[in-house]
């Protein structure tokens, strides 16, 4: 039992008033308000935290912030479970439920570690090597299973996020002294200022070090009008200075909360001056099974004892790469911490004199370690040329091991910003060389270790920033020397590199062996800084082990890119909002109301929730949109097609434009005449189809497809704005402006004059393929005889407020003329049956206005059109190119399949086509389908096969359409 | 997310424009042969440094503009408009 709980005045972020309960591995425990998750499982005896990934080998906590490797905990119940919550920052709650990761059946006992004894088959890289014979596949579900950490929530999160957008100009990223001295200067200079620190408490190493100074940085910055932001974590810089960070409003495993709370929220923050003030890491030493539990980061059991009042163990010994470990080592005496020794790796540390009664060993280093689930003790022994020297191993007895590796600049956001790094070889790290564009670092993460020169220079920082004049340069130094190599040769025992991933030094010497050379490389066939951590306190270790072994410098062998988030992310945070039915923003018909209570059966179509049928009771959707057709086709049908894109061109060159986009002509068209036309892109590809009519002598209405309706707005804006600059056109998009009521059938037209429709529009008064304006009822319409089912048809447009109302006055009468609702499914049918292409399902990316019967439309026309030069390329002229054709299946009895393939012999075979729509035809009593097929238009009468999974069919290839070939239907 | 300086709506988060491309683009008669054509439709420079390209403001003014954009930082070095020739290099 090492941990263990000192009275006051240790603990100064404690509330010894308020004690609370938890539960670890439902095991019931107690800690104090202003504890963490770690800092209470450590004051109460437990060592044993978690099972590391791969080796399944004892863990416990390791630091004491958001670098932790090894005490990821799951946390919370149902939807409000979050896996591999790190115990180090996590802040301890009344009830919290905490339990180990990646051990089973338990922590203390985990038949995992059984793969610790196989750990020979499971080097690095091993799934590119082992378990590969006789298939990778056999061994891949097992591996997938134990593989991870946590597991993840399998109910909905009922909780809510949000996002926040902040413009700023000077943001401070980080509260500790560097911080708050340049925001305080930023702000009183002029600037507005944004101050974060992802903790509750402001001062950095201050608020539990140095008592009142902490508290007066603060004041200042506050009465300095700096914006103070609390539990906020920036986690990547983006472009052009947008800083994003993560604000924890309710932290994990709270069991006081109402069924839905905002939990997190997301701040997206431009500013024009960022200023890095993040502190650095702790460096560990190598030494043999240097990840037991007890095995800890100097710093850290230094702030358990002083912030959280609690001892890591009775006995400490402290691996020293560094002199902070002399003032770790009487401050952790002074508090309460027996310190047994002070392993000094260096030779002649200059800092060893002051070390006090505390026995000191300098060009030493730990050589073994006693205890598996718990250190007991190890073994130090003089080193020379980095292995031990024979005869000097010296035994201590200690249940706490100390890192006091040297410190590592945290240059995350600096990296991010493009900046550049430079190896400091006296003091072993990496430090911000220049600012970066827009960025400036201050304190520890500048490589800036004194604390009065920090303080002092992030002020001058601060101020230059914020009156707009560059950084002055930072002070860099005071880190004192560190070793960079700490790998003990010729010795037993793994020591670890990444704890998370379980690299060892032996795994990247491997990689070396295998020939990677680059850094990123390395970090990927190891997996090193791979696991939530992100390397924090192994990244530095692992590129000085790969240059020691390619025999590069450090600075060579460089750092692997920086890249956000600097912390792990919730997908919810990221998402914010935009889940449910706000998930992605849908289009409703105007009149959807009305057709909910009329039996629609509402379907998703793209962006738009249309009726795809009317079914009855008892009725299939086939089996109504089969009724619905029938209908149409013997007395009346009335369907919604307001989602029809629609356009008003208007200039002195509309009519001019319009004949430059369309591959037919426009211009002449007369007062209330319409033509189908179709556009292509400049590749000579068909891209959208639709009704134009002329509304005036500069003035035209342009319907477009319901998905190209935005797409061929912003089209024509492109060429206007960008390329025919001159032209006098508006395109203004009408689409939302005006409902669509189409009523087609054969008494179509008998049906609106009973519900009084001017005779002005009767068929023999207003031929096919014209547009009137007119009225009903006082609104205005603009009426257009057109129609895509094949019988006679009345779009009639209105403003789309009174959608509802048409609809409602049309189905009261209804029933005289035998008319029913029909929905997308049946307009499918319809319009199959009628061989009417639809653009990207009868069409591809390749199509070509020749490939669909429109080749007679070119020829005719002289001027030039958007995508007429790609018509002329020796490709468009291949008579072997897919055509759109009929087929009609031999027996008249099997549905060919959309997609399947046309081909002379089974798979695998040359395919010469697919069918692209294909129905059960209601009016011919046999299914017809539509298809492009290779050299098609001249292969009518041709038997071919037809495949779809596995099976064949015969059809014939007939010319379309199915149903009324000579079109008299559109008559009436 | 960059932050564009619409010519008429000022500066904007990326995420409101919408990019079409290389701008600048001369575009052959219909006489041209078929390399030409080809070479209009499918070969575009792929510059690692400054790239003049045009963008539109789709959730705002609707309008196009000239950008020039250096693909490795995202510096935006001069906003211009459709017409306008590219600023003097040197100039931001």
């Amino acid at each position: 039992m090492a941990g263990s709980r000192l009275a006051a005045p240790a603990g100064a972020w404690l509330d010894r008033s308020r004690q609370l309960s938890f539960t670890f591995n439902g095991r019931e425990l107690r800690g104090f308000a202003g504890d963490t998750l770690a800092s209470a499982l450590i004051a109460s005896g437990v060592q044993l935290v978690g099972r590391s990934v791969k080796l399944h080998r004892p863990r416990g906590v390791w630091s004491c912030g958001a670098e932790e490797p090894c005490a990821l905990v799951d946390v919370g119940e149902g939807g409000r479970r979050t896996p591999n919550v790190r115990a180090t920052v996590l802040p301890l709650s009344e009830g919290l439920a905490a339990r180990s990761v990646n051990c089973w059946p338990g922590v203390g006992f985990d038949l995992g570690a059984l793969t610790g004894a196989c750990a020979a088959l499971l080097p690095a890289g091993f799934y590119y090597k082992t378990f590969m014979w006789p298939d990778w596949h056999w061994f891949e579900p097992a591996i997938r299973r134990m593989a991870g950490l946590g597991r993840a929530p399998t109910r909905a999160d009922p909780d809510h996020y949000e996002e926040i957008a902040a413009d700023t100009d000077v943001l401070v990223v980080g509260g500790g002294p560097a911080g708050l001295a340049a925001a305080a200067a930023a702000a009183e200079a002029g600037a507005r200022t944004l101050l974060l620190t992802s903790g509750a408490r402001w001062g950095g190493a201050l608020a539990w070090q140095a008592g009142a100074e902490g508290a007066a940085a603060e004041m200042r910055a506050r009465r300095a009008g700096v914006r103070l932001q609390s539990h906020t974590r920036a986690f990547g810089v983006y472009d052009h200075n947008l800083v994003c960070a993560l604000e924890t409003v309710v932290s994990e495993g709270r069991t006081d909360l109402p069924p839905c709370v905002l939990r997190e929220r997301l701040w997206k923050i431009r500013a024009r001056q960022v200023i890095a003030a993040a502190g650095a890491f702790e460096r560990p030493l190598l030494f043999p099974d240097n990840d037991r539990p007890g095995v800890m980061l100097a710093r850290a059991a230094h702030q358990y004892a002083a912030a959280f009042g609690v001892a890591c163990g009775r006995r400490a010994l402290i691996a020293a790469n560094s002199d902070s470990a002399y003032a770790t080592a009487r401050a952790l005496q002074s508090l309460g911490v027996a310190v047994a020794a002070i392993v000094d790796r260096r030779e002649a540390p200059a800092a060893a004199a002051a070390a006090d009664r505390i026995p000191v060993r300098t060009g030493a280093a730990l050589i073994a370690v006693a205890g598996t689930r718990a250190v007991r003790g190890c073994t130090v022994a003089r080193v020379s040329d980095g292995a031990p020297v024979r005869g000097s191993a010296e035994h201590f007895e200690c249940d706490l091991i100390l890192n006091a590796g040297g410190h590592a600049p945290a240059v995350h956001l600096h990296s991010q910003a493009g900046g550049r790094l430079r190896w400091l070889a006296a003091s072993a790290m990496f430090v911000p060389d220049g600012a970066a564009p827009g960025l400036a670092s201050v304190g520890a993460c500048a490589g800036v270790f004194d604390p009065p020169a920090a303080v002092s220079h992030a002020a001058a920082v601060g101020e230059a920033l914020a009156r707009g004049r560059a950084a002055p340069e930072p002070p860099v130094g005071g880190a004192g020397t560190c070793a960079p190599v700490t790998r003990v040769a010729g010795v037993a025992g793994k020591q670890f590199v990444d704890l998370q991933n379980d690299v060892t030094s032996a795994d990247v010497a491997l990689a070396g062996r295998e020939n990677y050379r680059s850094v990123e490389h390395l970090k990927r066939y190891t997996t090193t800084g791979m696991g939530t951590d992100q390397g924090k306190t192994s990244n530095i270790n692992a590129l000085i082990l790969m240059g020691e072994c390619s025999g590069q410098p450090p600075e060579t062998v460089g750092t692997t890119r920086f890249r956000p988030p600097f912390v792990p992310v919730t997908l919810g945070a990221l998402v914010g909002r935009r889940v449910g039915e706000l998930y992605r923003p849908l289009k409703f018909l105007p009149a959807h109301a009305w057709h909910l209570a009329h039996g629609a059966l509402v379907e998703s179509f793209g962006d738009w929730r249309r009726p795809a049928a009317y079914p009855r009771a008892g009725e299939s959707l086939e089996q109504a949109a089969q009724r619905e057709a029938g209908t149409v086709r013997r007395s009346a049908g009335l369907f919604d097609g307001s989602p029809l894109g629609k356009l008003e061109v208007y200039g002195p060159d509309a009519a001019r434009f319009l004949d430059l986009m369309y591959v037919g002509t426009m211009s002449t068209l007369a007062l209330g005449q319409a033509r189908y036309g179709v556009l292509l892109n400049e590749n000579g590809t068909l891209v959208d189809d639709g009704i134009v009519a002329r509304l005036g002598a500069e003035h035209f209405w342009v319907n477009t497809t319901t998905a190209g309706a935005e797409r061929t707005a912003a089209a024509f804006e492109e060429w206007l704005q960008c390329e025919y600059t001159g032209f006098r056109v508006l395109v203004t998009p009408v689409s939302s402006r005006w409902a669509n009521v189409t009523v087609a059938g054969p008494r179509a037209w008998q049906w609106l004059a009973a519900c009084g429709f001017e005779a002005a529009l009767a068929p023999h008064a207003m031929a096919h393929m014209t547009l009137r304006a007119s009225t009903w009822q006082g609104l205005p319409l603009r009426v257009l005889r057109a129609s895509f089912s094949g019988e006679l048809g009345y779009e009639v447009n209105l403003p789309a407020d009174h959608a509802a109302t048409l609809f409602g006055a049309l189905w009261e009468r209804g029933r005289e003329f035998g008319a029913e609702l029909y929905g997308i499914e049946a307009l499918q049918v319809l319009r199959t049956e009628k061989g009417y292409l639809h653009i990207g399902t009868d069409t591809d990316g390749t199509t070509l206005p020749q490939d669909v019967g429109m080749a007679r439309g070119i020829e005719k026309k002289a001027a030039n059109f958007i995508g007429r030069r790609s018509l002329s390329r020796p490709v468009a002229s291949d008579p072997a190119r897919p055509q759109l054709v009929g087929l009609a299946s031999a027996d008249a009895r099997t549905l060919l399949a959309v997609g399947a393939q046309i081909a002379a012999r089974r798979a695998p075979a040359l395919s010469e086509g697919r069918v692209t729509s294909s129905c059960w035809s209601p009016a011919l009593g046999r299914p017809v389908a539509l298809a492009l097929l290779n050299g098609g238009a001249g292969r009518l009468g041709e038997r071919v096969r037809v495949h779809h999974l596995g099976r064949s069919t015969e059809a014939e290839v007939v010319k379309t359409p199915f149903v009324d070939p000579q079109g008299a239907r559109l008559h009436g | 997310m960059m932050q564009l300086n619409c010519p008429w709506c000022g500066p904007r988060d990326e995420n409101e424009f919408v990019c079409g491309g290389t701008t600048h683009i001369d575009r052959p008669a219909l006489g041209a042969d078929d390399t030409q054509w080809g070479r209009y439709l499918f070969f575009r420079d792929n510059p690692k440094g400054v790239h003049l390209e045009r963008w539109r403001h789709a959730s705002g003014c609707g309008q196009w503009f000239n950008m020039a954009r250096h693909t490795v930082t995202h510096a935006v070095l001069a906003v211009y408009r459709l017409g306008e020739p590219p600023p003097a290099a040197g100039k931001s």
